[in-house]
């Protein structure tokens, strides 16, 4: 389907308007007697004309380019894109917690202060951890504050030569990136043939000028390391703590727990696996949890209850600090509330295990068309690569971009880097097998057209709004101003 | 087109070049073919003491952000200023198209390097 893709600055038309007011009844005073002179602009804005129905029509139709969850299938590795139940949205629209301000008595919001306290509890116990806070506003936000409670655990022992974390080549970029804003020096350390952490390697590297080690159990490979206890004892025995990363919780709820695995913070995005909108349709949450000999450490205020109440606990003094504004992204918690409660531990535990068995289905459908580096049962993501592809000269890009005429979000691709050609493929358990059935036959026509119709995916996307875009280009020359983009 | 005395590679896929008590540094052609198109290059600082290994800058491609190593210690005493404005000179031809340029600190370091030879065999089972 094309259609026109003019700005709404290009749809603009001298003395269009979109309002029509009445006379005015009061007195005026003109605005350089209110706004001292320097403050005020010498020319108007360049504000687009329009009239009510052009804006309408605008935003309907861009609203009409957009894909989400709820258009469709999304695949995305790595981003655990299920979807939203509605009944979450219900819930945090509820005058109690939308009539509220956060500078109200923690008396006078008993019921907000209730769910966060709870909602801590329910983690902590999915996790294995003993508290957790729900201030970080996002994944990696998440990471840099459980780093820092590394760091001030250490440093409260006077251990003050730990400057260093290991990650995993198969890690999330987020990784190396908040250990580096943590003020931590990155250390990697390489997988085995099984895509595990290379034990003799961990060995060799774990020392006391390590602060501890980084991981994310299942992989970004979709394998779970089952060599974990011993990563733990390895990690623990020269003094260090185990982060964890909590992106691929959706394989293991009410399986297994990190805190059963030897970690002693994790970090759990909301937004992939409890439900949560992710992405453009945040803003995400990614609570920290952690070992009761971290507890002290976590930033403040703790929500607590004494019993009767629930109250925001200062007196903390070996805390990080405050991470975040306020309590968080509230409304985000809420919602991941309203999901737990919603799905039990049993509903939570089937969850991942049906995210484990749809992704082990197209696994199992794809591995004679797509080359399969890892070939074992997967987690909730199964890892392809397109080298069988490259051979006819068609790239994971091209794939990618192919998926698109058949009206699917394309996988992740290019990660984790350790597959050359990676095809990251994440069903998330909310997709029928109808959907999964009909995503394969995609995918199988897709390797096909690689054999016979090279070309066809090389010039793909074909059916979308606009072809396929130069990124090299964007990327090297970005136009980030329309009026600039319009005179070139 | 440079001609160097000696030119050795890494198994990081670097290349190194060298011209008396310099070394230049870059990334081979198998490196810049995986890459992909690369769109933006972070060059170490002028005066930068590095030890082998250590990270002597980034290549950013349209795929992925990926560090370059050193494969010698040495003194920074060179940057590829043009790579800041026009990135996509590496992919044109990487194999003559340096990133800094060290000056020498041990060059028994070198020695301990893959030849043209070696690396190709190298990078063949790398694919």
């Amino acid at each position: 389907m094309k259609t026109e893709t003019q700005t709404i600055f290009e749809k603009s038309r001298p003395g269009k308007k979109a309002y029509s007011l009445p006379e005015c009844d009061v007195p005026k005073t003109p605005l350089s007697e209110l706004i001292p002179g320097n403050f005020l602009r010498d020319t108007p804005p360049e504000l687009p004309e329009v009239s009510e129905v052009d804006a309408v029509r605008h935003f309907t139709e861009l609203s009409k380019w957009n894909y989400g969850v709820d258009s469709g299938f999304y695949p995305l590795g790595s981003c655990t894109m299920k979807y939203n139940p509605k009944i979450n949205e219900e819930i945090v629209r509820m005058k109690g917690f939308t009539q509220i301000h956060p500078y109200q008595s923690g008396e006078s919001v008993q019921g907000c202060l209730e769910v966060l306290y709870k909602t801590g509890e329910m983690l902590a116990e999915i996790t294995g951890m003993d508290k957790f806070s729900l201030q970080p506003a996002a994944g990696a936000h998440g990471e840099l504050c459980g780093l820092m409670i590394m760091k001030a655990w250490h440093e409260s022992r006077n251990d003050t030569v730990r400057k260093k974390i290991i990650i995993p080549d198969s890690a999330h970029g987020t990784n190396p990136a908040s250990a580096a804003v943590a003020g931590f020096d990155v250390v990697e350390v390489k997988s085995d043939e099984n895509g595990w952490i290379d034990l003799n390697s961990l060995r060799e590297t774990m020392s006391s000028e390590i602060a501890g080690l980084m991981l994310t159990n299942p992989n970004t490979l979709g394998l779970f390391d089952g060599n974990i206890l011993e990563i733990a004892d390895i990690v623990h025995e020269k003094g260090g703590l185990l982060y964890y990363d909590g992106a691929n919780m959706n394989a293991i709820m009410g399986i297994t727990r990190p805190g059963d695995m030897g970690f002693d913070i994790v970090h759990l995005n909301l937004h992939k696996t409890f439900s949560t909108p992710h992405g453009g349709g945040g803003p995400g949450s990614g609570p920290v949890g952690v070992v009761e000999k971290l507890v002290p450490f976590l930033p403040k205020p703790v929500i607590e209850y004494s019993g009767k109440s629930y109250y925001l606990d200062y007196e903390r003094p070996l805390s990080i600090g405050r991470v975040k504004s306020f309590y968080g992204n509230f409304a985000v918690v809420l919602k991941a509330y309203a999901y737990i409660l919603s799905m039990g531990p049993e509903g939570l535990r089937q969850a991942s295990e049906t995210a484990v068995l749809n992704a082990n289905y197209i696994l199992k459908k794809l591995k004679n068309d797509y080359l399969l580096p890892y070939d074992r049962v997967c987690m909730h993501e199964v890892v392809f690569s397109a080298m069988k592809q490259k051979e006819y000269g068609v790239t994971a890009t091209d794939i990618a971009k192919r998926l698109l005429d058949f009206g699917y979000h394309p996988p992740t691709v290019y990660f984790p880097l350790i597959v050359k050609e990676a095809l990251m493929i994440e069903p998330t358990e909310t997709e029928s097998k109808e959907t999964l059935d009909q995503f394969i036959s995609a995918m199988k026509q897709i390797a096909k057209e690689a054999e016979n119709d090279p070309e066809c995916l090389k010039s793909a996307p074909h059916n979308t709004v606009v072809s396929r875009l130069d990124e090299a280009r964007a990327a090297r020359k970005p136009v980030l101003n329309e009026m600039s983009g319009t005179n070139n | 087109m440079k001609e160097f005395e000696i030119k050795k590679y890494s198994k990081e896929h670097e290349w190194i070049g060298v011209e008396g008590n310099k070394a230049y540094i870059g990334i081979t052609e198998y490196a810049g073919n995986s890459l992909g198109e690369i769109v933006y290059v972070e060059l170490p600082e002028l005066g930068s003491e590095l030890n082998a290994g250590d990270v002597l800058g980034v290549v950013e491609s349209v795929k992925a952000a990926s560090d370059v190593y050193s494969p010698i210690s040495g003194k920074v005493v060179e940057i590829n200023e043009e790579l800041s404005e026009n990135p996509e000179k590496i992919n044109e031809d990487p194999e003559n198209c340096w990133i800094a340029v060290l000056e020498i600190s041990d060059p028994a370091q070198i020695d301990e390097l893959m030849d043209e030879k070696e690396y190709k065999k190298y990078s063949t089972e790398e694919e």
